[in-house]
């Protein structure tokens, strides 16, 4: 059957590149292996030249599919379910990539479009480590190819393909008004296009600019983590088992820059789109990359040992199969939705978990295996590190470093524990100090070490070298403590004196590592920059490390509720954080008085922006935030909060909305409560008490308007709010033209409505009284204020400036040690 | 033995103590029974909204309560406290992850985990929105 309004080329096209990628990177890792084992020197060149144009054509494959899938959902092609299910007819341009991968399938593009990029550069750089190298990175462009291909092997299906159309996807099987005859077991109808006007939409939290940029270098830095692993593999497998370890190294740190450079991202997302109130949440999602970024730091560090001093190279294998290894751990813990309870964050189930367990062990257990059977061959010093030897501390420090990470993905795999065992494990009361309790510990002896291992050095140092060099930087680390201890503060006191002291001490040796590696570059390196990589790294870290210490455990709720009804609560337990606000009516909170002064919407989309006047009780400060939040937005109803923040220079007020009215509600169900009262009387009502101060007959009204008969009474009222306030209302009853009129009168600040319903002859009155939130515009916010934030973000771009310029000397070394030999 | 491996003893074994110490320390899933029988304890009850009971949040008296009643699989209910906002898709969720102790006749709650039905499956039950779209007559 034809179809109207479909365009089926790109989908064809789509298919055909997916079949020639999964042909093309076998082909080249079939010919790139042959290539790495020819023992003839004529065979390899002719092997690894075939092996070249096939990976080529992997790559025009990898970026032509990357290409037509961009081209359908920027053309909101809606006959395929991949532009239907994530993007949408009003999305901004800037989002497109965004929706290319909310999407399994785009993320799995989008990595071996990563994979392709770094593939070129291997061939053009890495010599004769090119075919073993390539042999690996091109099995790994296999394995990808296989998730986005959707083919059916003896009823198996394999991948999920991106190039589906929307009316073989499954979801108008139980749509019979598509179907002809109104019957779905008969076909489509042929027009069924004419009903799927626009597409589902990118999920509201994803669209924000951080999730356009945070992706593509998030997975930039997980397909890099291929290339040490590679390496290693390479060494093991041509015996050549230190010599890897040059061209390896700036991939290494290349990887450490961009990866860590991508969770951070993802935090920064998470703190300005997220609401749980923070960068971090120890979520297995965010753990899931933590944890290979710090194996293959760990590995970093242990192959500068071994290119310093011979040692660790042992471990230097380990770390980057492991790093290598837990990337792909975290492809099966994240897509795989084995996490299910446990993460809010985690992909839906697509069914590949067989495909993607698979993916996991192809790669580990056999490199481990190998690893192992050839341990024995690779070289090891005999001669013990000296205690006093750079290599020796660093060590140490690498493996603190690499054990928390096994510690910390240890806790984060409960739900996989619970599935191989069949146990019903939950994660503990307060999941976040499960993990914040240990690794307090590791920031302190990590951040010590960091700070006077660059004062030690390679092999031996002596021991007047050392004090005389660390004298200057530890006197100002004793001093700018002081300060601290004097004028600063650690407020968090809910976990005991022992945990706060924790912070403290791990606070002074973040200071400790700025400070020692700040001056490292002028006492140990001259002040000159191009060698100083490593010590701005480290600076940069150490400031990760202050700005996640005082920002998390100086966290301050602004939005304090003390009004409220007393609720039953645990000792030391106050998670009263939200504040309701009443339209233009100031509410104190804490060091700031807020002012809801009302919303606008965004002209397209169902997003609402909440106006929210800060002002500071000493009135220096003065500011306006606007928290916005998606409402009943397409299909996902209910609220999708993102906050907004004021950002000084050392601190960040942030809010964000956690309840509006709902709309439904809105609808008045509440009725009148008549009340009988004379003049004089007094009524009460929840929030204060209304005095009834005359009840009067107007003597004349005009007659045209109310006829002959017509009557008009008017009530003054008073209302004594609690408050303190008071109003004044005059209610009005009319007869006119035989037909009684009651006006309600609303006090709106109180959500008190009043109407006159009648005027006995007595001249006591029948007063109606409301008590109704729908006449009230308010909404239910969290605020929050974190200090030094900003020592974080600048520290993790530090970090990246400090790794990148060891990158690039490393690099040039490499060069002219090639040109020498 | 070096230095260095008994150092490395220490800390893998140090670490083994950790993962253990973690594995005493976690909570379980358990159901309202299972749940009440251990009054005080922490817990993540798995159950779902009662939508046939009213839901008590009145933001503007109180932002910071919040009480319904949740029914598990098992037919058995109790009444949940939340000192916090109303999670908004509270409603519309099909399974909540309850995680708090039963107390005094109520279960107190620390955090809820909403677990909504995707998109994806919602748009299958409400098969389309075309104007013609009349169930067939049997």
């Amino acid at each position: 059957m034809d179809y109207i309004g479909e365009n089926l080329l790109p989908g064809q096209l789509g298919h055909f590149f997916i079949v020639l990628s999964l042909v093309a990177s076998l082909l080249a890792t079939v010919t790139y292996f042959l290539a790495a084992q020819s023992k003839n020197e004529t065979d390899s060149i002719a092997w690894k030249k075939l092996a070249r144009y096939a990976f080529i054509v992997e790559v025009i494959s990898v970026f032509s599919i990357f290409g037509i899938l961009f081209y359908i959902i920027h053309n909101h092609l809606f006959e395929y379910h991949y532009a239907w299910k994530h993007s949408s007819r009003s999305l901004e341009f800037k989002y497109l990539l965004a929706c290319f991968w909310e999407g399994q399938e785009g993320s799995f593009l989008l990595w071996s479009a990563c994979h392709s990029i770094l593939g070129v550069i291997l061939i053009k750089r890495s010599g004769k480590w090119e075919a073993p190298v390539m042999t690996i990175v091109s099995f790994a462009q296999f394995a990808l190819a296989t998730m986005v291909a959707g083919i059916y092997i003896f009823g198996w299906k394999m991948g999920s393909n991106p190039f589906i159309l929307l009316r073989d996807s499954g979801v108008f099987d139980n749509a019979p008004g598509l179907h002809i005859n109104f019957d779905v077991n008969q076909p489509l109808r042929p027009d069924y296009m004419q009903s799927v006007k626009d597409g589902n939409d990118l999920n509201p939290l994803l669209q924000n600019y951080w999730m356009v940029i945070h992706p593509p270098v998030l997975f930039m830095g997980f397909a890099s983590t291929i290339v040490p692993f590679a390496f290693a593999m390479a060494g093991l497998w041509k015996k050549q088992f230190g010599e890897w370890t040059k061209p390896a190294l700036p991939w290494a740190l290349f990887s450490a820059a961009v990866l860590g450079v991508g969770i951070m991202m993802g935090g920064m997302w998470a703190y300005e789109s997220l609401t749980f109130g923070g960068y971090w949440a120890w979520d297995p999602v965010e753990n899931a990359s933590l944890v290979p970024w710090m194996i293959l730091v760990s590995g970093l560090h242990t192959l500068l040992i071994y290119r310093h001093s011979g040692h660790s190279l042992r471990a230097t294998y380990l770390f980057f199969i492991l790093a290598f290894g837990f990337i792909l751990y975290s492809t099966f813990l994240t897509r795989s939705g084995i996490l299910g309870e446990s993460s809010v964050h985690a992909f839906t189930d697509l069914g590949m978990n067989f495909q993607l367990l698979t993916f996991l062990l192809i790669f580990v257990l056999p490199s481990l295996a190998f690893f192992f059977y050839r341990y024995k061959q690779i070289p090891s010093v005999q001669k013990e590190e000296n205690t006093s030897s750079r290599e020796f501390w660093m060590f140490i420090g690498a493996l603190v470093f690499f054990l928390s990470a096994i510690v910390i993905i240890g806790k984060t795999s409960l739900p996989v524990f619970n599935k191989i065992f069949g146990t019903q494990i939950a994660p503990p009361e307060d999941a976040e100090f499960a993990y914040n309790s240990i690794q307090v510990y590791v920031a302190i002896i990590v951040a010590a070490l960091t700070a006077i291992s660059q004062y030690l050095k390679y092999k031996d140092t002596s021991g007047q070298y050392f004090w005389k060099k660390i004298l200057i930087p530890t006197v100002i680390t004793a001093a700018l403590s002081l300060l601290f201890f004097l004028f600063g503060e650690i407020n968090y006191n809910k976990k005991g004196p022992i945990f706060q002291g924790s912070i403290w001490l791990a606070v002074i040796c973040s200071i400790y590592t700025i400070v020692a590696n700040a001056g490292y570059i002028w006492l140990g390196l001259k002040g000159n920059l191009k060698l100083s990589g490593g010590s701005i790294a480290h600076v940069g870290f150490g400031m990760v490390l202050l700005g996640i210490l005082i920002s998390s455990s100086n966290k301050e709720v602004l939005s304090n509720n003390i009004g409220g009804i007393p609720a039953p609560l645990a000792e030391g337990e106050d998670p009263r954080e939200n504040l309701t606000l009443v339209k233009d009516m100031t509410a104190n909170m804490g060091r700031y008085s807020l002012t809801y002064e009302g919303d606008s919407a965004h002209p397209k989309k169902q997003l609402w922006f909440y106006k929210v006047r800060f002002k500071s009780n000493d009135g220096k400060e003065e500011f306006v935030l606007m928290p916005n939040a998606f409402v009943n937005y397409k299909g996902n109803e209910g609220l999708m909060a993102n906050p907004d923040a004021k950002h000084y220079w050392d601190h960040d007020v942030f809010t964000y909305i956690t309840s509006i009215p709902n709309p439904e509600n809105a609808k008045d169900t509440t009725s009148f409560k008549p009340y009988t009262r004379k003049q004089g009387d007094s009524l009460f009502y929840s929030k204060g008490f209304i005095i009834v101060q005359d009840v009067k007959q107007k003597d004349s009204v005009p007659q045209e308007l109310f006829g002959a008969q017509g009557m008009l009474y008017e009530v003054p009222l008073k209302i004594y709010s609690k408050t303190g306030s008071v109003f004044s209302v005059t209610s009005r009853l009319a007869n006119a033209k035989g037909e009684w009129f009651a006006i309600p009168d609303t006090i709106t600040s109180e959500s008190l409505i009043l109407q006159l319903q009648k005027v006995n002859p007595d001249k006591s009155i029948e007063l109606g009284v409301k008590e109704s939130n729908a006449v009230m515009k308010y909404v239910t916010l969290k605020a929050y204020r974190f200090p030094l934030i900003k020592l974080l973000w600048y520290g993790v771009w530090i970090t990246a400036i400090g790794i990148i310029i060891s990158m690039v000397r490393r690099i040039r070394l490499n060069r002219a040690s090639r040109t020498e030999s | 033995m070096k230095k260095i491996h008994i150092i490395l003893l220490v800390l893998i074994a140090g670490s083994i103590g950790i993962l253990l110490t973690f594995l005493k320390t976690a909570s379980t899933y358990d159901t309202i029974d299972t749940a009440m029988a251990k009054p005080g304890k922490f817990v993540h009850l798995m159950a779902k909204l009662d939508k046939s009971q009213p839901i008590e949040y009145d933001a503007v008296n109180n932002p910071n309560y919040l009480s319904f009643i949740a029914i598990d699989t098992l037919g058995k209910s109790v009444k949940v406290v939340y000192h916090n906002a109303k999670p908004d898709n509270l409603e519309i969720s099909e399974k909540l992850v309850l995680k708090g102790k039963y107390n005094n006749g109520q279960f107190e709650c620390k955090d809820i985990q909403t677990k909504c039905p995707s998109k994806y499956k919602e748009e299958q039950a409400k098969g389309g929105t075309h104007p013609g779209n009349v169930p067939a007559k049997k």
